[in-house]
């Protein structure tokens, strides 16, 4: 059983390093409601701009639209809700994040690696989505 | 036989459910931290984790119950502390 796991575990790394050891990640941000929506737009396109040029591929990407929240971030009740979902290695995140904490326009923001099972689920939720 | 307690009518025993684990049962397998709605049963009015005692969730889907919440939370997708969330 012991020597059986040590392979696996073996295998996995391997595959981790011809993979170039590429994650899947997933991020929510929120954007301030004192934006219009094409200034929100704009914003997330720098976004997707900036992280495609750190060196990840965009998988998905989508608008929650105006939304209110749970409770007031920088005394503002609602925001604009994005949701983006990347492969890229993991050195790229750091310098995402600092990004986005350095940007004025973005209230909060949150980012997941995703394992396997969340990969799958992301994929089913979206063919959900493409159905409706 | 003077010793033995005799009761007119016999005694309700509470019959107690047995708990399980609804996300084993039902084969959930990743908690989604985006459905705000879905994590909303896990909480008391208050907005607070409902413990394992009370649901009969498993030690490894509690905590991924809890991380999914506190996502939630940090997204104010959900309140730290609400009132009359039910």
């Amino acid at each position: 059983m012991g020597v059986q796991k040590r392979t696996t575990f073996a295998l996995l790394n391997f595959y981790k390093l011809i993979e170039n050891l590429m994650n899947s990640y997933e991020t929510v941000f929120i954007l301030t409601p004192v934006l219009s929506e094409d200034q929100a737009k704009e914003a997330v396109q720098k976004f997707e701009g900036d992280i495609t040029g750190m060196g990840a591929r965009i998988k998905h990407s989508e608008s929650w639209g105006l939304r209110k929240m749970a409770y007031a971030i920088q005394k503002k009740s609602t925001g604009f809700y994005f949701l983006m979902e990347f492969e890229a290695e993991g050195s790229v995140i750091a310098d995402y994040e600092l990004m986005m904490k350095r940007d004025e326009r973005v209230l909060r923001f949150l980012t997941v690696r995703m394992d396997a099972d969340h990969v799958s689920y992301a994929e089913k939720r979206r063919a959900k989505m493409a159905a409706h | 036989m003077s010793n033995d307690i005799r009761y007119l009518n016999p005694v309700a025993i509470e019959i107690t459910k047995s708990k399980y684990c609804r996300f084993k049962k039902s084969g959930i397998k990743f908690l989604d931290y985006k459905d705000a709605n879905y994590l909303l049963k896990l909480v008391n009015e208050q907005g607070k984790i409902l413990p394992r005692r009370l649901t009969g969730t498993s030690a490894k889907y509690q905590g991924r119950v809890n991380k999914a919440i506190k996502r939630a939370r940090h997204l104010a997708l959900m309140p730290y502390v609400g009132d009359m969330l039910k």
